[in-house]
């Protein structure tokens, strides 16, 4: 799980291109400069491309945080 | 696998791990910042640090900082999809080509209002040029009997509207059909289904560009290249409205780039060829001619023939092809000369550097040789120290990455676009032999000793005509494209030009060369228009700089000076604007006998006058003058 919160982090910090963000469990946009409809957009696709998973516009929509991300790629992953 | 040669825009070098600390670093940068911003560009860019180098433009512009020597660009932005992830991208891409675009975005889904209305937001921004964005979700009923004629219709309407209200040429895209067959096979030809329909479509919209100043985005061939299942993300669609698969838009924004360079002039022209390990596999000076492989029939063999062959392809079609080379001068030369496979021979280059001289020294005096900008040349080479060399001491010539497996040497090559262009006319088809004779001129002028016998040795022959329909679509090309030898780097579309042949105020000048090394066509071009009752005010004074220090300029001004007296005027008044690019012609009007007026302290412009009884003297060429007698008849 830890290596998804590096990669989140690493990705997090592209999109939203800032160095301090770090991923953690309760993270949500409201928590994030920027993170408005459209950067959503950006950072899931970011994730798509980083972890190599894909999203259905039902799930895309439905993370209220970063740890709610987190285990949705977990359970792709490992799927 | 070369999918992703497209796709991560393979031809670029990786980006360098601190990118977004040497991007933060521009902005403490004093002076022109256009250079550095253009070398970062040029790497391969995910769209986050796409759309960061956007911000940083963005801030950099809003702090008042140069850009210089990026090119200004105003481009509006409308389609059918969200296109807001995409306008960042168009941008710093830009940048990549020498440009420095500005995007003007409008409402989602007002597009003919905005097309219509000449206050809507695109037609009062001043735009350069308009991208119709659209994709096939744009044409409703598609596949109904009338489907073909209403989209031809609706995006006519588009171009029309933006061009008459906003003075905005479009860029025009076809469409990638939809990935899914309504019938089969036979969609083909069936314009009721959606791809029998948009092939129609296409074929005819690129037929309707060709015939207009606008330019083609073919979109439906980039689709093809990455494949349509690809291309088109149904997911994406429903998230965000997205046209296509966003892993495509750094590939989708570098056509776009490509294409407005191009527009502005900017295509590269000069294609230099590194030879062991590039154009033929091995090394000439270890191997010798039975060693080197270029065989038909040799796996290895045949994927450097196939890079001599484009290479010639490119040649064919314009391009000008040069060699460097660390080797000795006549070994380099041997399988030019002797090698029965080789495909590419002596007189295919038009400047052979072999020497043990560093490549970037060599490149710059192909460029002196062939009086072509830096900024002009593309070069190939298989050694990843070299490429790096000359990105660093010459970040003006492009240099493609290359993959370790010479087959996709040429794939990547083509794929990076550097020759794109966005009209073909039989000078162009002719221009790789014009830099040849030029290069040869160049050698002669060398052991000619003094000008005057160098010149006179030419035989030079110079043809004076007004603007026509016939040169129309060449002095339209001149007009875009010239930027050095450019007095006011004024444009003109080929409308404008049509204008101008009509005007009975307006004085033109179409002006060939030919010489004993061939027909150099049509090299300079002159507007004047009439400047109180008593003179004439050069509009625009522009000249290919393949001629330069000719004396055609002197020639020019002495049928100028004449035109002028029977014209009844006593002054010629002459604009110098500076541009970047224009330094050239700083003391054109100096040289020439003008007195300078004035002088403009904003924009830096000076302005000349020059009596009209000045007598010019002659210059060592024959003069043919094509309606000398309609325009004599027209000035009683």
């Amino acid at each position: 799980m830890q290596d998804i919160y590096d990669k989140l982090t690493e990705i997090l910090q592209d999109v939203f291109d800032d160095d301090e963000i770090v991923a953690s469990p309760e993270l949500a946009a409201a928590d994030v400069d920027g993170w408005d409809s459209l950067a959503h957009v950006r950072f899931i696709l970011a994730i798509e491309r980083g972890f190599g998973v894909k999203f259905s516009a039902a799930e895309a929509s439905a993370f209220a945080n970063v740890g709610e991300l987190a285990n949705g790629i977990a359970a792709k992953r490992s799927a | 696998m070369s999918e992703d040669i497209l796709k991560d825009l393979s031809w670029l070098p990786r980006a360098p791990d601190d990118f977004r600390k040497q991007r933060r670093a521009l902005s403490d940068k004093a002076g022109p910042i256009g250079q550095d911003l253009r070398f970062l560009a040029t790497h391969q860019l995910s769209d986050s640090q796409l759309t960061q180098l956007a911000q940083s433009i963005a801030d950099l512009r809003s702090a008042g900082a140069d850009l210089s020597p990026l090119v200004p660009f105003r481009l509006g932005l409308v389609g059918n999809g969200t296109l807001d992830l995409l306008a960042p991208l168009l941008v710093a891409s830009a940048v990549r080509h020498g440009i420095a675009l500005e995007v003007v975005q409008t409402e989602y889904g007002q597009l003919m209002q905005e097309a219509m209305s000449p206050q809507s937001g695109i037609n009062s921004g001043k735009c350069d040029a308009v991208l119709l964005a659209l994709d096939y979700r744009a044409l409703p009923g598609i596949g109904s009997p009338t489907s073909v004629n209403d989209a031809l219709a609706f995006i006519g309407a588009l171009r029309e509207g933006f061009r008459q209200n906003g003075g905005a040429i479009s860029i025009v895209q076809t469409f990638a059909p939809p990935a899914e067959a309504l019938f089969g096979h036979i969609d083909r030809v069936l314009d009721a289904s959606p791809r029998g329909a948009l092939d129609r479509i296409n074929t005819e919209l690129a037929r309707s560009v060709a015939a207009s100043d606008d330019a083609l985005l073919d979109v439906a061939a980039i689709a093809e290249l990455v494949g349509l299942a690809n291309w088109h993300s149904p997911q994406q669609w429903n998230l965000a409205k997205l046209p296509f698969d966003a892993a495509y838009a750094p590939f989708y924004a570098d056509h776009v780039a490509r294409l407005i360079a191009a527009i502005k002039g900017k295509s590269r022209r000069v294609l230099i060829l590194d030879l062991d390990n590039t154009v033929w596999g091995g090394v000439i000076g270890d191997d010798g001619l039975e060693g080197i492989r270029i065989a038909q029939g040799d796996a290895v063999g045949e994927a450097f023939l196939a890079v001599q062959a484009n290479a010639l392809a490119l040649r064919a079609r314009g391009v000008v092809l040069a060699v460097s080379s660390k080797n000795t001068d006549s070994v380099a030369r041997g399988p030019f000369r002797e090698h029965p496979e080789m495909l590419l021979r002596e007189d295919h280059i038009a400047v052979f550097q072999a020497n043990w001289s560093d490549k970037a020294t060599n490149i710059k005096s192909i460029a002196n040789e062939l009086s072509l900008g830096l900024d002009a040349m593309v070069f190939l080479d298989d050694n990843p120290m070299e490429r790096d060399l000359v990105r660093r001491m010459l970040p003006q010539v492009a240099v493609p990455e290359l993959p370790a497996d010479p087959a996709l040497y040429v794939r990547t090559l083509m794929a990076a676009g550097y020759f794109e262009t966005i009209a073909f006319s039989e000078e162009d088809r002719k221009r790789a032999d014009f830099y040849q004779d030029n290069a040869k001129r160049v050698a002669l002028q060398a052991s000619a000793g003094d000008l005057d016998s160098y010149l006179a040795s030419l035989n030079m022959e110079i043809f004076f005509a007004p603007f026509d329909a016939m040169g129309r679509k060449r002095i339209a090309q001149l007009i875009s494209k010239s930027n050095q030898f450019n007095l006011t780097t004024r444009r003109y579309t080929e409308a404008d030009v049509a204008e101008l042949e009509e005007d009975p105020d307006v004085f033109t000048l179409q002006v060939r060369l030919t010489d004993a090394f061939g027909d150099n066509g049509m090299i300079s071009v002159i507007v004047c228009r009439p400047h109180g009752d008593d003179a004439w005010e050069i509009d625009t004074w522009l000249m290919s700089c393949r001629v330069l220090k000719r004396r055609v300029e002197q020639m020019v001004l002495r049928e100028l000076v004449e035109a002028a007296r029977r014209h009844g005027k006593k002054r010629l008044v002459g604009v110098y604007i500076p541009t970047d690019r224009n330094a050239l012609v700083v003391e054109h009007y100096a040289e020439l006998g003008f007195t300078q007026v004035a002088t403009d302290a904003t924009d830096g412009r000076t302005v000349w006058e020059l009596d009209t009884a000045t007598e010019v003297p002659e210059a060592p060429m024959t003069v043919h003058r094509a309606a000398q007698r309609a325009e004599a008849e027209a000035a009683q």
